[in-house]
């Protein structure tokens, strides 16, 4: 038996295939190693922090006071770059959200198959954009219209940043809320039409229920993408370190520091390893982010 | 039916392994630059990095066989590079600091050697339409300094056409040479208030404040466009004159920094750029060049 196989089979094909498929593996088990890598490289820079008398993480975590070069008064506070991070982030998905939605909506209930298909690649094409792109478009156009519609006085601002954002997006939450709609069985939709619902009431009732995690899971994906954001962010938001008043005020984001002050830090010194601290922020508001992502999607699994 | 799969894949694979071959081969053609092309790397300040690049390409023009790859970052991304020694020349629009010579020692074993290439004048710009003409150094001071008292035009007396009162501060982010020359002259190192917009660019201030009928910024000489105005500071205007004589109240010199004494190309260069030619760019892109005595002369 195993001489016959012998035959059929070459010995570099036996090999190989095993060669393969522990290559295979490793490109499986490998993300798992960079994610608690990388994790751990961020904090072995920041963690000698932890330990300096000038640091505390009270101060890090709820003071506004950002003074990393300071000459007399080193103040390492990162509530403004934080609340900046937020604030741009949630005027975003308030922008984002019914466009990423209805778009999904749009595309998997109400157009025809021609429709759909254009509407597909085109969003594609729009999630393709470079981001230092967006943000261009930020600091030249969009700065432009923002003054002359709202009377600003500054035309890069949150609003500004959030809707860059939201433009960066939508295209997943279309997408994935699409993937989500697209998963609700058909018999859902015959069984609505069947009780004489319209198609209005079929989408209202039926089928937003049915994909409520899916369509979660969506938006979430969404936030994730645009805390995550930099490079728009840096150049539309302005920059300033400041808890902003209200939606026209300058801010800084914590990705958008991190890019603008890493390159200048001597590796080692405080400044350098508390953007490294910042970095480690950064990954745990991320990472709690994509786990309830994550833990909504898998609640979809169960029920389905 | 599995061993054709196999052979398939094995091919791709070949295929894969040939063209990660020819990759590998192309990269010593590239860094190797084909034989006697030098090529010079040269980082750091932003407000030099037009002066820098115009250099460059006038000097390539001249030395067809040096290549000078010009990059900006501000002018401590510069130093850094230098005590890294990832770059042969940095370029800093401030002097080199006491903390960094001394890691260049610790890095290199050698000094870092400054060559002074002109001079510029750090302006303080307004929109056009701002009626503004002077502004002295202690209300720069309360506009831009922790615990100022001045945020708004009207407190210099001075109404914004088209409404606005609140004084949006411009500023630069915390690597540039700029923002330290600017904190250690105006601020006499104090800090800085909280919530100025710190644009990442010479060009970007400018800019912002071109578009901004209310804002205020500081920014190299040489950046000036139609869409801005120059303030005098304390009565006396940003030029050439008022650099060079030190009545201006914020110039700074800008130097070329090395590592320990340089040599061939690198030498060649930075005599060039002290050199008629390179001061001559040196003032047609809004800067003041040495005092002609100062120039380089071929013994």
């Amino acid at each position: 038996m195993s001489d016959k196989r012998r035959a059929t089979r070459p010995l570099w094909a036996v090999y190989g295939e095993k060669t393969l498929e522990w290559v295979i593996r490793v490109a499986g088990v490998s993300a798992i190693i960079f994610v608690v890598a990388i994790f751990f490289f961020v904090f072995r820079e920041a963690a000698p922090m932890l330990v300096n008398k000038d640091f505390s993480l009270k101060e890090f975590l709820f003071s506004p006071e950002w003074y990393p070069t300071s000459m007399s008064n080193v103040r390492y506070g990162t509530l403004a770059l934080t609340v900046g991070t937020f604030s741009v982030t949630i005027l975003a998905m308030v922008i984002a959200v019914p466009f990423g939605l209805g778009g999904a909506i749009f595309i998997s209930e109400f157009c025809g198959h021609k429709t759909k298909e254009t509407l597909k690649i085109v969003i594609e094409l729009l999630a393709a954009i470079p981001s230092v792109v967006w943000g261009f478009i930020g600091l030249t156009v969009m700065s432009k219209i923002i003054m002359k519609v709202t009377g600003a006085p500054v035309g890069v601002n949150m609003l500004n940043g959030a809707i860059i954002l939201a433009l960066m997006s939508v295209p997943i939450i279309v997408s994935i809320g699409e993937d989500a709609l697209k998963a609700v069985p058909d018999s859902y939709r015959e069984a609505g039409l069947a009780l004489g619902a319209t198609q209005w009431q079929l989408v209202y009732r039926v089928l937003l229920p049915a994909a409520k995690n899916g369509l979660l899971a969506a938006v979430l994906l969404g936030v994730g993408r645009a805390v995550g954001e930099t490079m728009a962010v840096l150049m539309a938001t302005g920059h300033a370190v400041h808890i902003p008043e209200g939606i026209l005020d300058s801010v800084r984001t914590l990705t958008a520091n991190i890019a603008a002050e890493l390159g200048e830090a001597p590796a080692g010194s405080p400044h350098y390893r508390v953007l490294f601290m910042t970095g480690v922020l950064l990954f745990s508001i991320t990472f709690v982010v994509n786990l309830t992502a994550d833990l909504v999607v898998r609640g979809i699994r169960k029920k389905g | 039916m599995k061993t054709k799969t196999c052979v398939k894949t094995m091919a791709a694979l070949t295929a894969a392994a040939a063209l990660a071959l020819t990759m590998n081969g192309c990269k010593p053609a590239e860094s190797g630059g084909g034989g006697g092309r030098t090529t010079i790397q040269n980082k750091g300040s932003d407000t030099m990095v037009n002066l820098a690049q115009a250099w460059a390409e006038a000097y390539s023009k001249e030395h067809p066989e040096v290549k000078i790859e010009v990059s900006g970052g501000g002018s401590g991304v510069g130093i850094a590079a230098l005590i890294k020694g990832t770059v042969d020349i940095a370029n800093s629009s401030r002097d080199i600091k006491p903390s960094e010579i001394e890691q260049t020692k610790k890095n290199t074993g050698k000094e870092p050697k400054e060559f002074t290439i002109g001079y510029d004048a750090l302006a303080v710009y307004v929109h056009k339409s701002n009626p503004l003409d002077n502004i002295t150094t202690e209300q720069l001071a309360q506009i831009y300094q922790e615990g100022g008292k001045i945020t708004k035009w009207s407190q210099l007396g001075v109404t914004i056409p088209g409404g606005g009162d609140d004084i949006v501060r411009v500023s630069r982010q915390s690597n540039s040479g700029t923002y330290e020359f600017f904190r250690e002259h105006v601020l006499q190192n104090k800090d800085f208030k909280l919530g100025s917009r710190d644009m990442n660019g010479s060009k970007e201030v400018v800019e912002l404040v071109g578009n901004t009928p209310t804002a205020i910024g500081y920014s190299g000489m040489g950046y000036a466009t139609d869409k801005v105005k120059m303030l005098k500071v304390d009565g006396v205007a940003p030029t050439v004159q008022t650099t060079l004589d030190r009545s201006y109240p914020i110039a700074r010199a800008l130097h070329l920094y090395t590592v320990g004494e340089p040599t061939g190309a690198v030498l060649d260069y930075l005599n060039w750029v002290r050199s008629e030619p390179g001061q001559i760019i040196v003032e047609k892109t809004g800067y003041v060049p040495l005092p002609k005595e100062k120039w380089y002369k071929k013994p």
